[in-house]
């Protein structure tokens, strides 16, 4: 998205004036409400959340919560706090990234690059993975995962995770390298240099914003999946997206929300990280895998 | 011998032809150019010389050495394309250079000839700027460095002057022609500028369609159009083109046309009747350049057969060297080209005189020249 | 033709041959992972499976089982209601927010990210936070009779009928700050001389929105429907989250009966022919977009 401010011509009156800015905070206080009264009531004793007001500030501000969700909650029957589910999201998420976003430029080079009959074609039904509920694939892919040995395994929840991000790495790449001058490759292979060289020394150099936009996109999703979690992980690989919701929904007897919000911003706090990082470029994400082209 | 030998030629999208056997054949230090509008194909043919596109079928041919299937970094070519195509992220000597180590040559070496042709082009100060710091005529002689530094037996240019603005583009235009001169190398120059095609080529290859309309020097170009399609698109403002009609007179032959007031006009034609028989009262085309219809004192005093006439003018254009006027003949605006201090104003009756040595006959139907 | 053409050295053969052979195993893992799966189940969903994989075929039969499961119907007649406020609201507030940011607003750069934001999280996180603010006991219900207004309720989650409604506004919540993002990106990129035009035709500001701003901004709504509605028909981890699916049954979507008919209640005939009506739905929009997306770039 553009972010550059432009002159729109139109004119506003004093009153409408006023009505909007009206609007746009309260909007503002609408997004954030949900989540900032979460914060909030994470750094509270429980006894103060159950019997006090959740939007006043805390009169004693405590970690406790924070430090008990890490290490200690009960999650399942494991009292292991978020530690583990954290790592294992980690472990997941980084080379499930690297490698989708490595195939995804190489495939958008090439479908760019190197147009052979029939390329758009294959572009389109790579496409279309990324759009299908993956219900559709869950029988199948426990059975694949169950033949390998690779069900309850990172690995195989890296594998779930690189293929259905193909489609979407390779988008966010094709779209880029399309308008990227064609006449730049025809140069360097005029100079002599092969496929990789051209990618390599020509692209690559340039693809700078693409791949943070990719590798944003990819983290964001990987990490706030569910569906694959639950479906294909057990104990030594489950999310941390699985584990707030097995903390959430399977402690028995008196409700800790004050632990529940702590595990749902420890949930939330790397996607947050990286929208504040790079809000920018996530943004672009969002756009480009709507508005092609 | 010919140096490059483009024989019988055909590019081939699916079903769809887009370049119909071309033969072209250049000899070494030849300038051709390739002309036409957009989507005759000449692009098609340069890239098919460069290797960046298959040939369908026909062979090219680099001094006697087939070139089909032959990869273009190994043809020993060298290409300035429409964009400069300048690496963005290497400095202009990485720009320079870059060909030269992708074929292994050795650093001392490229530096070598780096410095050689920096110096033959002045762009030596720019060497560690990077691409978006140069100006369009700097980006162009770069790509023009690139080229030169693979010294190699065929210059390729598309379009190279057609995103400088026009002040730059005349500038550009010398220089490359200066280059050319120097060195003698054999270039094939695409672009669909005709003027450029005028000034700065040996010989000229006029496409249309996929089909090479006419090729030859400029000037037999310019003077003896094949067709109606060479004798529009080349020259500016173009040939007048007006309907007319034949008449034969014993061994006089001339033209019958319609004045301002539908009044035939009757042109002699500085020909034997004997090149038209059995012409007599048919129609053809007949192509005036604006050049070729002048104020009296203004026509060519070796020419042999101007004819004087009057005509009423519509408009003029004064263009500081020269002042266009456009009167009605055969139903048509005619334009003629005046002496800058020609006395004509729009709504004159004024007096013409047309130089009937220039002029062309074409056949309405086939469209070829007769004349 | 009068010569052949000669044979491609080697390389260039090779340089033509190595583009496929890298993109060939991205395409290969789609095929077999995408396409061969959902053959897979197209085929399951015509056996009797249950627990495990049958390969008896029984025709139609799930099929018309699946219509004639009352939990099914709700889950669609749900997904109906669902889908249609959760795009209709989510377009029009992100409509409202984006043609008001535009209006040259102090604080734009601020305001977008809090907008933006929600989009970065997990559904689950979403769906926890909302279920806390929604619970009657403890959230905006208690806290407005602890500020002394004795008579508020809003206990739509606990309640059958209202509970659907629930899982909308936590989805607008987290999608149109995302709408907003589009429509304003569209905004930006209509020409400013086109509306200075109109002004000097005399065109009021909802004249020139309705006649000009809007119209010019098709692209826009079309990719906010397409991407809202296979969010909508893929929404499994919110409802999860937010209501587990209740109460009762009254928040039940195809993404949660498909799963638990699946592998909680071992009929995965039956799942499978779910998965392959959701799969139909998303086809039916997706398809004709793609396709006219893809043909305009040519």
């Amino acid at each position: 998205m553009s972010v550059a401010t432009q002159d729109t011509a139109l004119r506003t009156g004093r009153v409408s004036r006023a009505f909007i800015y009206l609007f746009l905070l309260l909007m503002a206080l609408f997004y954030l409400l949900p989540f900032g009264i979460m914060v909030i009531n994470s750094l509270k004793p429980l006894s103060e959340i159950t019997g006090g007001n959740m939007m006043s500030l805390p009169q004693v501000w405590t970690l406790d919560a924070w430090r008990s969700t890490w290490s200690t909650a009960q999650i399942g029957v494991e009292p292991t706090g978020m530690r583990p589910y954290f790592w294992n999201s980690i472990k997941m998420v980084v080379p499930a990234v690297a490698i989708s976003t490595v195939l995804g430029a190489l495939n958008g080079y090439v479908l760019t690059k190197w147009r052979f009959r029939g390329d758009t074609i294959l572009f389109g039904l790579m496409l279309f993975s990324c759009f299908i509920p993956f219900q559709i694939v869950l029988i199948p892919m426990a059975r694949v995962l169950g033949l390998t040995g690779l069900a309850g395994s990172t690995t195989g929840l890296i594998l779930v995770h690189v293929v259905y991000g193909i489609g979407f790495s390779t988008l966010y790449f094709r779209n880029y390298y399309a308008v990227f001058p064609t006449e730049l490759v025809r140069a360097a292979m005029m100079d002599g240099a092969g496929f990789f060289r051209i990618f390599w020394r020509i692209l690559m150099p340039s693809s700078g914003p693409i791949t943070v936009v990719c590798i944003i996109w990819q983290f964001t999703n990987i990490w706030n999946d569910f569906l694959f979690g639950a479906s294909f992980a057990d104990f030594d690989s489950q999310p941390i997206t699985v584990a707030l919701n097995n903390l959430v929904n399977s402690s028995t007897g008196v409700k800790e929300y004050n632990v529940h919000f702590a595990g749902a911003i420890y949930a939330a706090l790397p996607t947050l990280l990286v929208y504040i990082v790079a809000g920018r470029y996530f943004v672009r994400g969002l756009m480009s895998g709507s508005v092609k082209g | 011998m010919s140096f490059l030998k483009i024989d019988n030629v055909t590019k081939r999208y699916g079903a769809v032809e887009v370049l119909h056997r071309v033969d072209i054949d250049v000899q070494q230090g030849e300038f051709l150019v390739l002309v036409g509008p957009s989507g005759c194909g000449k692009s098609t043919l340069l890239n098919m010389i460069a290797g960046l596109e298959e040939i369908s079928s026909g062979t090219i041919a680099i001094k006697d050495k087939p070139m089909n299937g032959v990869h273009p970094s190994q043809r020993n070519i060298a290409m300035v394309f429409q964009s400069y195509a300048l690496y963005p992220n290497m400095t202009v000597g990485k720009n320079i250079t870059f060909g030269l180590e992708m074929h292994g040559v050795p650093k001392a070496e490229r530096d070598a000839k780096l410095g050689k042709v920096a110096d033959m082009l002045q762009i030596t100060p720019l060497l560690d700027r990077k691409p978006g710091q140069l100006s369009g005529g700097q980006r162009q002689r770069v790509a023009m460095g690139r080229a030169l530094v693979r010294d190699p037996d065929v210059f390729l240019f598309d379009e190279p002057l057609s995103n400088l603005d026009a002040k730059l583009r005349v500038d550009m235009r010398t220089e490359i022609k200066k280059l050319h001169q120097r060195l003698g190398t054999t270039i094939v120059y695409v672009t669909h500028d005709q003027i450029e095609a005028m000034t700065l080529s040996t010989r000229i290859a006029v496409m249309n369609g996929g089909y090479i309309q006419q090729l030859g020097t400029p000037r037999e170009i310019y003077d003896t159009p094949n067709n109606i399609f060479v004798a529009a698109f080349m020259g500016s403002p173009s040939m007048n083109l007006l309907d007319a009609v034949i008449r034969l007179d014993g061994d006089d032959a001339a033209v019958e046309i319609a004045d301002g007031d539908g009044a035939p006009v009757t042109l002699p034609l500085p020909i034997p009747a004997a090149r038209l028989q059995g012409r007599d009262g048919t129609k053809v085309v007949l192509g005036i350049r604006p050049e070729a219809i002048t104020d009296p004192d203004g026509a060519d005093k070796s020419a042999n057969t101007v004819v004087a006439l009057k005509n009423v003018i519509d408009v003029t254009e004064p263009a500081g060297s020269d002042t266009f006027v456009t009167t009605t003949m055969a139903g048509k605006d005619v334009i003629g080209r005046m002496r800058a201090d020609a006395h004509v104003h729009a709504g004159d009756n004024a007096d013409l005189a047309i130089n009937m040595d220039k002029a062309v006959i074409f056949d309405p139907k086939t469209e070829d020249r007769i004349v | 033709m009068a010569s052949a053409p000669a044979q491609a050295d080697l390389r260039t053969r090779l340089q033509n041959f190595i583009p496929k052979l890298v993109l060939a195993p991205s395409v290969a893992v789609i095929f077999l992972f995408v396409y061969g799966f959902i053959i897979f189940t197209l085929y399951l969903s015509f056996t009797d499976s249950r627990i495990l994989p049958s390969y008896n075929l029984v025709g139609f039969e799930n099929y018309s089982k699946l219509f004639r499961l009352s939990h099914w119907t709700t889950s669609i007649t749900n997904l109906a209601i669902f889908a249609s406020l959760y795009i209709g609201i989510s377009t029009l507030i992100g409509l409202a927010l984006a043609t008001f940011l535009d209006q040259k607003i102090r604080g734009e750069g601020l305001l977008r990210p809090i907008y933006l934001y929600p989009m970065a999280l997990s559904f689950i996180v979403t769906g926890t936070a909302w279920k806390w603010l929604l619970d009657p006991g403890i959230g905006l219900e208690h806290t407005m009779h602890l500020w002394g207004w004795e008579s508020f309720q809003f206990g739509w989650i606990k309640n059958s009928d209202y509970a659907i409604y629930t899982v909308v506004l936590a989805a607008v919540w987290q999608s149109s700050g995302f709408v907003m993002a589009m429509f304003l990106a569209g905004l930006r990129g209509i020409d400013n001389e086109i509306l200075k035009a109109a002004q000097m035709d005399g065109a009021s500001n909802f004249q020139m929105y309705r006649r000009i701003i809007l119209p010019q901004l098709r692209p826009a709504f079309l990719s906010a429907f397409v991407i809202l509605s296979h969010l909508a028909v893929k929404s499994y981890d919110l409802v999860i989250a937010l209501t587990g699916g209740g109460p009762g049954r009254a928040t039940e979507l195809p993404a949660t009966f498909m799963y638990s008919y699946t592998f909680t209640r071992n009929q995965m005939g039956i799942g499978a022919s779910s998965a392959v009506i959701m799969l139909m739905t998303i086809a039916a929009i997706m398809v004709p977009y793609l396709y006219a997306e893809l043909r305009e770039k040519k």
